[in-house]
């Protein structure tokens, strides 16, 4: 099929474009696995952040447009509280208030809107993003403010023996790395094992069904919501310790709707997959790509990696309109 | 007893079909027009002019362009400054390497410009709904954004990659103090709400909004939805290349490739949703709501002898944003327009209760 | 040139032709091997328990669905793929189940829509509201105006179709289709969910569209009491497959029909 053909193309010049640096030899293999292993755990971060969103759309079918900005308010209240109180102390008031604000967003927000466009859900969710943005910044301040979790910020180098030089990479990123994946393998294990994992799986499935067998649906979106807002947690702690809590969070934060496209929306190991796409897709393009742009174009710098997430999004809903593990849409008339 | 249409029929469909059927309306309209052009520039202070109407005509055009492609054809578009940015940086290149080329010349050929690049970026619109569809918007914004500050033919070299312009003239006419902008841009906007007005009353604006309501049924009924949809981002463009280029020479001066951020396209957002979506009018309560609240924020609380410092302000205009966002998404989706319209209703029947 | 059995109608020969149309989605079977024709100026009833797939089979008409199996002929041009627009183009026009009206639109715009295909000029005369564009607005106008007349919906004209009550968004619905004036005229459903005064004011519609404009009909319907009455033949599916096809007597006596309908386990 046609479709498939252009998958096929899409996939193999990924492919080329991922091994083209090593092959024009534009890097020693070491510093391309630098490369390649910084892009892995940005993509991991990015992946974070997406959960946040496939857990949310999953369950609900809103398109939370907010969760960039739940991000900065977890790391926001995490970073403020722990001047004052032992970092762990912190992180599980956070989550306390997590919680509370999804109890809040679904009940002024999401219930009054629930049989609407799901385009006019994505604008509520803006609203909410404003909300939170100036109510975050008015409660905890605008300065930029640190999050510290003890591990060492300086980098470290490995594999000596194996590459010339070794290989530079920072332990934070490794922390972050270790974190996403711990919280997938919970999350996960939520999903297949207890009881209001199936029920969330339920409603994710049909609604409609699910509310027949007596799952109260109001307070599965509270539940979910709780969830988003953890990861969010997480998240906002991963990224905050990295790069300082900072508006500009919110941001990066947007980055995670290509990974969901990507990923389709639906699908958790989906945000897995694209978040490393879309991390190294990006540090290699901007890496090894930009410096040819800019040499052949003449350009002012490179940059590339603002855009590239987008544009690689839109190429890959131009061949799979549902995204590579969304489910497909069929319409009734 | 003063709004009420009895007496007045319509004894042919080209009176019925008109755009102000009701008398008082175009009374009223008549009464706007003449207020807007021959007394408002002898009355309004320059500081009026400079901090409020200018940003809010040249605003309202942009939110005019959106409101067609998302409030008519149901199309959604997060990253829409990147067309203004494009009609902005277009109308600069033209005046800067055609000096001979009138103006008005300029502005339409910017708009043409934005057009193109719309339709390019509508391409997509085709395959992909919804929200899949806002995240591809996304791509028009950065992409664009990322285009005029590196590459460095669109800011003519220029070492801070800002780029300024001259006063514009206009058949000898120096277009350089505020009275002047503001007239001149109260023409341009008034000649393009009309043209917008036309356009959705006509088989092009039925089918716009036939795809905005239903695409499956608009199919069937024989309506192309490519070409719906094209001409939608096209059209919708046009008008904020337009907006773009006016903004950039009438209002800013000069301007950074991150003058056309997303936040703007955020707030054209915004405008439309607070305003009315699928509403004319409402693009203009919309502007007006975005212009002059910040300025509310600022002088309000001097007023009542509040301190609120620069901070403050923005972070309760955010809240404020917000908060407003939900409330009409969930009261009145159908924005300040649609709650003008129940005024007019009221006052239809007044002073009679029901 | 057969004579039809209602005294003073010519039926042609035929418009709309289907072979072996066989439709699935995943795993469900839709229709399985339907044959079927419908000749000019006739009404045709589809019958049949829910999910027999008679909607799907009007789907498969007019191009929203495209079968695995089959060719749909009409007119002469035989299609394995029929697209939505050409069939429009060509004269095809239906009603929803779901009554698929533009919610954002008065009475008078959605059926305006109806004549969409037929208004030409250009976006520019559009904007500018040249003196052609205001023209070809106003023909179009007339045109729909002898609809509304027709069915008698003069009244609500300006109302957004949102607010009207169910039987008369239905009958807007048909003003759109029969705005289109189509050769055929695919009716989905057309009297659900009616009282039998709106039941009786559809069935004189129907039939005037019939006898007036000579629109051939395919009508899918519960209401055996109609079907009967008006349609001059009827086709009987159930489960996707066709089980009985002739005049409303034969396949009133038909037993696999009885037996469908009464639920007899096959």
């Amino acid at each position: 099929m046609k479709k498939n053909r252009n998958l096929i193309i899409l996939f193999i010049a990924l492919a080329a474009g991922l091994i083209a640096p090593l092959a024009t030899g534009a890097g020693s293999p070491g510093f391309y696995t630098e490369v390649l292993l910084g892009g892995l755990m940005a993509g991991v971060l990015y992946s974070l952040v997406a959960l946040g969103f496939v857990l949310i759309f999953k369950a609900s079918g809103v398109f939370n447009f907010a969760q960039g900005a739940m991000v900065l308010f977890a790391a926001l209240s995490v970073a403020r509280m722990a001047e004052r109180m032992p970092l762990w102390v912190a992180m599980l008031l956070a989550v306390l208030i997590m919680v509370a604000l999804a109890f809040v967003i679904e009940r002024l927000v999401l219930r009054p809107l629930v049989n609407q466009d799901p385009v006019v859900l994505l604008m509520a969710t803006l609203g909410v993003t404003y909300l939170l943005d100036g109510f975050g910044q008015t409660i905890w301040g605008s300065d930029i403010y640190e999050i510290n979790l003890g591990i060492a910020r300086e980098p470290v180098m490995i594999l000596q023996s194996v590459f010339q030089g070794g290989i530079l990479i920072n332990k934070d990123d490794v922390a972050a790395t270790a974190a996403a994946a711990l919280l997938v393998i919970l999350l996960a294990l939520f999903f297949q094992k207890t009881k209001t994992g199936r029920a969330l799986r339920a409603v994710a499935d049909d609604h409609l069904a699910a509310q027949s067998i007596g799952i109260p649906l109001n307070r599965i979106w509270v539940i979910v919501w709780s969830l988003a807002g953890i990861v969010a947690l997480v998240a906002g702690v991963v990224w905050g310790a990295k790069l300082g809590v900072q508006f500009s969070i919110s941001q990066v934060a947007l980055k995670a709707l290509p990974v969901v496209i990507l990923g389709g929306f639906t699908s958790i190991p989906g945000a897995i997959i694209g978040g490393l796409i879309i991390g190294v897709g990006e540090k290699m393009a901007e890496v090894f790509l930009a410096p040819i742009a800019v040499k052949a174009f003449d350009l002012a710098g490179g940059g590339i990696e603002n855009w590239f997430a987008y544009v690689l999004a839109l190429l890959f809903l131009l061949v799979l309109p549902e995204g590579l593990f969304g489910e497909k849409h069929i319409d009734r008339v | 007893m003063l709004y009420r249409e009895n007496g007045q029929f319509k004894t042919s469909y080209r009176a019925d079909q008109q755009m102000l059927p009701i008398l008082q309306d175009r009374i009223f309209m008549g009464l706007l027009l003449l207020f807007v052009f021959a007394i408002a520039p002898f009355v309004f202070s320059d500081y009026l002019f400079l901090s409020i109407l200018i940003p809010f005509l040249i605003l309202s055009l942009a939110a005019l362009g959106l409101n067609l492609l998302v409030g008519y054809c149901g199309q959604i578009s997060l990253g829409h400054a990147a067309f203004m940015s494009v009609g902005a940086y277009a109308a600069y290149n033209l005046a800067l390497r055609v000096p001979q080329l009138n103006f008005l010349v300029v502005l339409i050929l910017a708009g043409l410009i934005a057009a193109l690049v719309g339709l390019l970026f509508g391409i997509p619109s085709l395959r992909i709904r919804g929200l899949y569809l806002a995240v591809a918007t996304l791509a028009a914004q950065f992409f664009v954004d990322w285009a005029f500050a590196r590459v460095k033919w669109f800011t003519n070299y220029a070492s801070s990659g800002s780029v300024s312009t001259a006063t514009i003239e206009l058949f000898g006419w120096q277009i350089n103090s505020p009275v002047r902008k503001y007239l001149f841009l109260a023409a341009v906007v008034t000649v393009f709400a009309v043209l917008a007005k036309n356009l959705v009353r006509s088989h092009l604006g039925r089918a716009w909004m036939a795809m905005r309501d239903m695409d499956v049924a608009a199919e069937v009924i024989g309506i192309r939805p490519v070409y719906a949809k094209l001409t939608a981002f096209a059209v919708s463009s046009f008008y904020v290349g337009v907006a773009g280029a006016l903004w950039g020479f009438v209002h800013l001066g000069s301007w950074e490739p991150l003058a056309f951020n997303i936040t703007l396209s955020l707030n054209l957002l915004f405008m439309i949703i607070i305003g009315g979506m699928g509403s004319i009018l409402g693009s203009f309560f919309g502007a007006f709501f975005i212009v002059a609240l910040p300025i509310l924020l600022n002088q309000a609380p001097a007023l009542i002898g509040v301190e609120l410092s620069t901070a403050m302000a923005s972070h309760l205009e955010s809240i404020i944003f917000g908060a407003l966002i939900i409330f009409f998404l969930i009261v009145e989706p159908q924005g300040l327009a649609r709650l003008w319209a129940i005024g007019k209703e009221k006052l239809r029947l007044w002073p009679f209760p029901h | 040139m057969a004579m039809g059995s209602t005294g003073g109608k010519s039926i042609g020969g035929e418009i709309l032709g289907l072979k072996n149309i066989s439709l699935a989605f995943g795993g469900v079977r839709a229709i399985q091997d339907v044959t079927f024709e419908v000749r000019e100026h006739e009404i045709r009833a589809i019958i049949g328990p829910n999910g027999a797939g008679k909607s799907s089979m009007l789907n498969v008409i007019n191009g929203v669905y495209h079968p695995q199996q089959g060719t749909v002929t009409f007119n002469g041009v035989a299609r394995h793929d029929v697209n939505t627009h050409e069939a429009a183009v060509q004269g095809i026009a239906r009603t929803f189940q779901n009554i698929a009206l533009f919610k954002g639109m008065s009475v008078l715009d959605n059926i305006m829509t109806g004549r969409n295909l037929r208004m030409k000029s250009g976006l520019l005369a559009q904007a500018f509201r040249l003196p052609s564009a205001e023209r070809e607005e106003l023909q179009h106008r007339e045109a729909v105006e002898q609809v509304i007349d027709f069915l008698e919906i003069q009244a609500y004209r300006k109302t957004p179709v949102g607010r009207l009550p169910y039987g008369l968004q239905k009958r807007v619905d048909l003003a759109r289709a029969l705005a289109m004036e189509p050769k055929l005229l695919l009716l989905d459903e057309p009297m659900a969910g009616m009282n039998v005064e709106e039941k009786q004011d559809m069935c004189r519609f129907i039939l005037d569209v019939n006898d007036q404009f000579g629109t051939t009909i395919v009508l899918i319907e519960h209401d055996m009491g109609v079907v009967m009455d008006i349609s001059d033949r009827v086709i009987v599916l159930d489960y996707g497959k066709k089980i009985g096809d002739g005049t409303p007597d034969e396949v009133r006596g038909n037993q696999a029909v009885i037996d469908a309908y009464l639920g007899v386990s096959h």
